[in-house]
């Protein structure tokens, strides 16, 4: 047993844990760990510019690698700097350590300098969360940290480490020497599915409007559980939507996919969800924003509910067959009973249904005009797409109008192409993601679709992509607005636009230029595919600054109060008076 | 009643409200209390009472029990919900454990004097409360039983002194017999 100093220890760890990169922002009560760090060069270090940005480029790692995203900040402001990405972590399941510095043990509880109780702050935003006090645990709660990051439900974790405990020595136990007691972790051995699972299939294969709700749980769940997904979509023609979470697990251009769901989903698939007979979520949680009002939610159907968390079975909706598991683990039994039983749904049946859908597909609900000079947000994210849609893309966004037109106009053919946040939320994820996800894959084309609104809450981060040569493209769809506040208060406050005019947005193409960033903008739509092109040519972080029509509303829609079969296609289209007053209150 | 936690109002009527007796036995590390706790107060969940305690010292395993009220959903999510928290063992809704036996404790101190003392000390005879000798020759009965019957003890004795209640909240343990040693 060796003997090292607690920074050494935690250095170590992270090597065993085959971490190669982390995000972080130095202090007084990291510096032994800094200080470790210096004096190897196995794990690079991205320095990001504020905290905040280190968790949201943890989490763009995470999502875009499929590895766990490591935060390294000091303690008392850099730790609750990181609060807002814990969340946003906890929310849509991405897997993270965080490590933060703490005062000196002696210190704790006498208010000192930058301390903060960071596990008590943190404790509700995190899976598990640790204040180490004994460096010999160090190495234990590392490797602990790490597995309880990626088992079941992945999520951020949390270890606080003192000052004291940094520098002090102690004894290192090795990855592969930690066993870590079964309580701890989620154990899927222990839940007996399989008589579930055939009742399931066969509810299925009797089925007369079945459709597939497919979400994040299916990206989180690793590339196979997408490969399994498409084998049960090919083999059964069922029709599929998936949520914002679940984007890319079907390719957009599949025969059985209806694409995206919920308040800004496809009018065919929230059709098709309302009027299902048999419907089966693969790892999605029945979220507020795809389901609208409860009450009318898929009223004449049975729910199947596959979802690795049992907390989330009837948390929202009732199901009739919940299947507590990871979704490849449940899917591969699913295909296997499908097989064997040889099992196929009515053709005539199945027809009839896919014959109703494709009416309400000749709505074309995302049918929109470019006319004239003025660019139409649509297009310019349409364009996007068919000038990339050949090179290997990762499309990250901020929270808004933005990302919601990113969704319904970017096409995604694979998973782990499409990172936003979705439980969350956040303005001012979309550009630190990009910077991770970038570094995880150094040759990738990155570009955050953003907001001018958005942006703006982590610009700071364009000197972390100068400074690491990471040629992240930043595609601003500028409305002037906060559109999305802008949409809302247009539909539900009478047009009074409160505080959501962007006043004074900066020169965003000065503003690149002066960070030593290229800056580019259209404001003509026959500028943009020049603009789009010379972004991706050039070889380095670009903002192109795409001026877009400033009111422009974002439909289809499902306002809050409504029902999945009230979905409005454009503003002319009135929400009924009593869902919208009942709406109001909601968010 | 709003029996879910969507932003969304629920569809059906649900199920009647019912006290439910929770026991989660879990690592006895810093910070657990907490945990679930937050997750009873961060999720709108009731507590009526609540009472931790070590109960296997050599493993440091602790056993907390909670009352709470609520439909049997909500009871059922509060469950599920415990289960995620990282150092929870095993949480057991006694109600589905056939008659539990539950237990309270409650001291309290009454106010004596010539010309309710004997009245006071029957009532305490009555609901076999102990009195408690202590150094400073004061009255302190203790009680154990059933909530219930704390109460309708307090009710009494409080008509005839001046009282101050200190109670436990109660604990419970179930009455079935035991195939395997519960870990
Ligand atoms: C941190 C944070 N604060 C506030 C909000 C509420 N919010 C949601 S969308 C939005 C407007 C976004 O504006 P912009 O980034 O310009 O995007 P647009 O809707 O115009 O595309 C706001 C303020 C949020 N989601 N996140």
């Amino acid at each position: 047993m060796e003997n090292l100093t607690g920074s050494e220890i935690v250095l170590k760890s992270l090597r065993d844990q085959d971490v190669d990169v982390i995000f972080g922002y130095p202090g007084g009560a990291v510096l032994p760990i800094y200080d470790s760090l210096f004096k190897q060069n196995a794990i690079k270090h991205i320095l990001v510019r504020q905290e905040a940005g280190a968790v949201h480029a943890a989490e763009g790692y995470a999502k875009s690698s499929g590895k766990v995203g490591v935060v390294l900040v000091t303690s008392g402001p850099g730790a609750t700097n990181i609060v807002t990405g814990l969340t946003d972590a906890i929310m849509d399941s991405v897997p993270l350590v965080c490590i933060t510095g703490q005062v000196p043990q002696h210190l704790i509880g006498s208010d000192a300098f930058q301390e903060c109780d960071t596990t008590g702050i943190t404790r509700p935003c995190t899976k598990h969360n640790y204040l180490v006090k004994d460096v010999n645990s160090l190495s234990e709660v590392i490797h602990e940290a790490f597995t309880i990051a990626k088992n079941g439900r992945p999520g951020p974790v949390v270890i606080d480490i003192p000052k004291d405990v940094q520098f002090s020595k102690g004894s290192y136990k090795q990855k592969k020497e930690f066993l870590i007691p079964k309580h701890r972790l989620f154990n899927s051995s222990v839940i007996e599915n399989d008589k579930q699972i055939e009742e399931a299939t066969k509810l299925i294969a009797h089925s007369k409007k079945p459709i597939f709700y497919i979400g994040g749980g299916c990206i989180n769940s690793g590339p196979e559980a997408s490969k399994l997904v498409q084998e049960l979509v090919k083999l059964t023609s069922i029709p599929s939507t998936m949520t914002l979470m679940g984007l890319g697990t079907l390719p957009a251009s599949d025969p059985n996919s209806l694409g995206m769901l919920g308040m800004h989903g496809m009018y065919e698939a929230n059709l098709a969800m309302h009027d299902c007979d048999v419907m089966v979520n693969i790892g999605a949680r029945f979220d507020d924003r795809v389901t609208g009002r409860l009450d009318a939610f898929s009223p004449n159907s049975k729910k199947i509910h596959i979802d690795i968390e049992a907390s989330n079975i009837n948390k929202n909706i009732k199901v009739d067959i919940p299947l507590i598991g990871d979704v490849t683990t449940i899917l591969k039994k699913f295909l296997t009973s499908w097989k064997q039983n040889n099992y196929s749904i009515n053709k005539n049946h199945l027809n009839d249904w896919w014959k109703k859908i494709n009416e309400w597909k000749k709505v074309d609900c995302l049918n929109f005009s470019q006319n004239g000079n003025t660019i139409k947000p649509q297009y310019a994210v349409k364009r996007l797409y068919e000038l990339t849609k050949d090179i290997n893309t990762i499309i990250t966004t901020e929270v808004g109008q933005h990302q919601m037109w990113a969704a319904q106009y970017y096409k995604f053919e694979k998973p782990n192409k499409w990172i936003t946040s979705g439980g969350l939320g956040t303005m001012g994820f979309g550009f630190p993601a990009a910077i991770g996800a970038q570094v995880a894959n150094p040759k990738a084309l990155v570009v955050d679709i953003a907001g001018d609104g958005s942006i703006l809450m982590n610009i700071q981060e364009i000197s972390t992509a100068v400074q690491h040569r990471l040629p992240v493209k930043i595609f601003i769809l500028n409305n002037e607005y906060m559109g999305m506040v802008r949409q809302w208060q247009e539909l539900l406050h009478g047009g009074r636009y409160s505080e959501s005019y962007m006043d004074s947005l900066p020169d965003f193409v000065s503003l690149a230029e002066s960070f030593k960033a290229k800056g580019l903008r259209a404001t003509k739509s026959n500028e943009i595919d020049d603009v789009i092109k010379e972004m991706i040519e050039y070889d380095g972080p670009v903002i192109a600054d795409i001026i877009v029509d400033k009111e422009e509303n974002c439909f289809p829609m499902i306002q809050s109060g409504s029902a999945h079969n009230e979905m409005v296609l454009n503003k002319n289209q009135k929400q009924d008076s009593k869902s919208a007053e009942k709406g109001k209150i909601l968010v | 009643m709003n029996t879910n936690k969507s932003v969304y109002e629920t569809p059906n009527v649900s199920n009647p409200i019912n006290r439910y007796i929770i026991t989660v036995l879990v690592d006895n590390e810093p910070g657990v209390l907490a945990r679930v706790v937050g997750m009873f107060s961060g999720r709108g969940y009731n507590i009526d009472s609540l009472n931790v305690a070590e109960v296997v010292t050599n493993e440091h395993l602790s056993r907390i029990t909670i009352v709470t009220h609520g439909t049997s959903e909500v009871v059922d999510l509060i469950r599920k919900q415990l289960m995620t928290i990282v150092p929870v063992h095993s949480v057991t809704n006694l109600e589905n454990e056939g008659s539990p036996v539950e237990a309270e404790v409650a001291l309290i101190y009454l106010e004596i004097n010539e010309s309710n003392k004997k009245e006071a000390f029957n009532v305490c005879d009555f609901y076999r409360a102990r009195k408690i000798e202590n150094e400073n020759n004061t009255t302190i009965f203790e009680i154990a039983g059933t909530s219930e019957r704390i109460d309708a003890f307090i009710k009494e004795i409080n008509k005839l002194a001046k009282i101050e209640v200190v109670r436990s909240g109660p604990i419970a343990i179930s009455s079935l017999e035991r195939k395997m040693e519960e870990k």
